[in-house]
């Protein structure tokens, strides 16, 4: 490594938040550092960590660093991540160009605009259901439970194909899978998944329906393009990204608003914010707050060399509060063009439901505080409970009343 | 100001991103990936064509001026 004598000392990555809506404090010397800084790995390992926006949208588009864990040098945030067996190729998010370009271009159509779009009725519908359901046994509610999970879990596996009655298991072994307290239960809940959605494939063999998995069974499946292994792994990654994130961002922009109640007055009087709105929460949340490569070849960043075999993270929360792009980065103002944010990543890994997620949120959000105008924290603020730094950033639980 | 816009369907992975920004100008198919809308080949005067092909993520659109 070159030299980076002018770089503060390294910083433990990741750390948890103390707000759930602000990254660390812990991270303010990152921020200081751009594009970018020095972290620490929790095995001691130094790594690169982009913190510059422009840097970020550059790096992330660049073919010299590889999504490929089974590389060595990938970067591992944790010891279990790190102690996971590893006998299975990765898919889509955990492989490079040429391999990812044909995966992505499987699953394109289903995820467009105008998809989103079509879907947006039957989101609706989905939305009421919960807050009837909501409305008709309380107050007070538990949200994480009873709106902000199950939607898009619902939405997801209506897109997908796959039955909701089944959601318990699936929801459970997702938790696992991304949050297992040992390698061997995340191990565990992998293989329990993927015996799950392997049956499901047999079945839709026989006989199809109409989601995204009936079309890879009877079109990607049928023709040798894929193999049953990566068709049940695509469906596996579909699903647990599908549901995980959104409802995090259900939950957590929730409480973000319920503390910023001029904003949600605002937002309230006036629904043309509602997207605007969206991706800001989007850039402030960053709940996906760290994404990993490893550099194949050496790429010089403004005079620093990362050298080929370099782990390298980005920092979504510090990208996203880059001050030379968003004045003001740490307030909630959708007022600020927050376009451009790196929340659902860039490059050719850029989040696949992107579109339907947005979908989500502009009717989530607003049709909760248009249902239920009085919505507020039913017990005080900090004694609610949200998730630590080494996983995707969002509330455990959300005790409201109205 | 006529625009030439030109769209690298090799590289591009159908994110939308222009189609989100710049809906007037920019489309997707059926097959997902970007496409300009008949009759604004040369971005109609959308002030958002720039922005569109910034907003895209793997740089398939290019845009020069006539």
């Amino acid at each position: 490594m070159t030299d980076v004598t002018h770089l503060s000392k390294p910083v433990a990555f990741p750390q948890s938040r103390t707000c759930p809506y602000h990254p660390p404090a812990a991270y303010d010397p990152l921020r200081a550092d751009r594009p970018l800084a020095r972290v620490t790995l929790y095995d001691g390992r130094p790594v690169w960590l982009v913190s510059g926006h422009a840097a970020a949208r550059s790096l992330l588009a660049d073919p010299r660093l590889s999504s490929d864990r089974n590389r060595p040098g990938f970067p591992m945030t944790t010891a279990r991540f790190a102690a996971l067996r590893r006998d299975r190729r990765p898919i889509l998010l955990g492989v490079d160009d040429p391999e990812h370009h044909v995966q992505r271009r499987m699953l394109v159509p289903s995820f467009t605009l105008k998809r989103a779009a079509e879907l947006r009725p039957r989101i609706r519908r989905v939305v009421d259901e919960r807050l009837d359901a909501m409305i008709e046994q309380g107050p007070p509610a538990e949200l994480v439970g009873a709106f902000a999970l199950p939607v898009p879990s619902m939405v997801i596996c209506e897109l997908l194909g796959v039955p909701y009655a089944d959601h318990e298991f699936f929801e459970e072994q997702s938790r696992r899978l991304l949050r297992g307290r040992t390698a061997e239960e995340m191990e565990d809940a992998r293989d329990r998944f993927m015996e799950y959605i392997e049956e499901l494939v047999d079945r839709k063999q026989k006989e199809r329906g109409t989601g995204v998995l009936d079309d890879l069974v009877h079109e990607q499946l049928a023709s040798g393009a894929l193999d049953r292994t990566e068709v049940a792994l695509l469906a596996l990654i579909l699903l647990v990204a599908g549901h995980e994130t959104t409802a995090n961002m259900i939950s957590l922009g929730t409480f973000t608003l319920l503390r910023h109640p001029e904003r949600l007055a605002e937002l309230r009087s006036d629904p043309s914010l509602v997207p605007a709105a969206v991706d800001e929460l989007l850039r402030l949340l960053s709940i996906a707050d760290g994404m990993l490569r490893v550099a194949t070849e050496d790429i010089e960043v403004d005079g620093t060399v990362i050298r080929a075999g370099d782990g390298v993270v980005f920092g979504t929360s510090v990208i996203n509060r880059d001050e030379d792009v968003y004045a003001e980065p740490d307030s909630l103002d959708w007022h600020r063009p927050a376009r451009h944010h790196v929340a659902f990543g860039f490059g050719i890994h850029q989040c696949l439901g992107q579109n339907l997620a947005r979908a989500e949120l502009e009717i989530a959000l607003p049709a909760l505080f248009e249902r239920l105008p009085g919505l507020r924290l039913a017990v005080p603020a900090e004694d609610i409970p949200f998730k630590d730094g080494e996983t995707i950033q969002g509330m455990l639980e959300l005790p409201v009343t109205w | 100001m006529r625009l030439h816009i030109d769209i690298d369907k090799d590289v591009c992975i159908g994110a939308g991103q222009c189609a989100l920004t710049a809906p007037e100008v920019f489309t997707q198919d059926d097959d997902g990936f970007s496409t300009l809308v008949p009759g604004r080949e040369d971005g109609g005067g959308d002030p958002l064509v720039r922005e569109a092909a910034r907003a895209c993520p793997v740089g398939a659109i290019a845009v020069a001026e006539e």
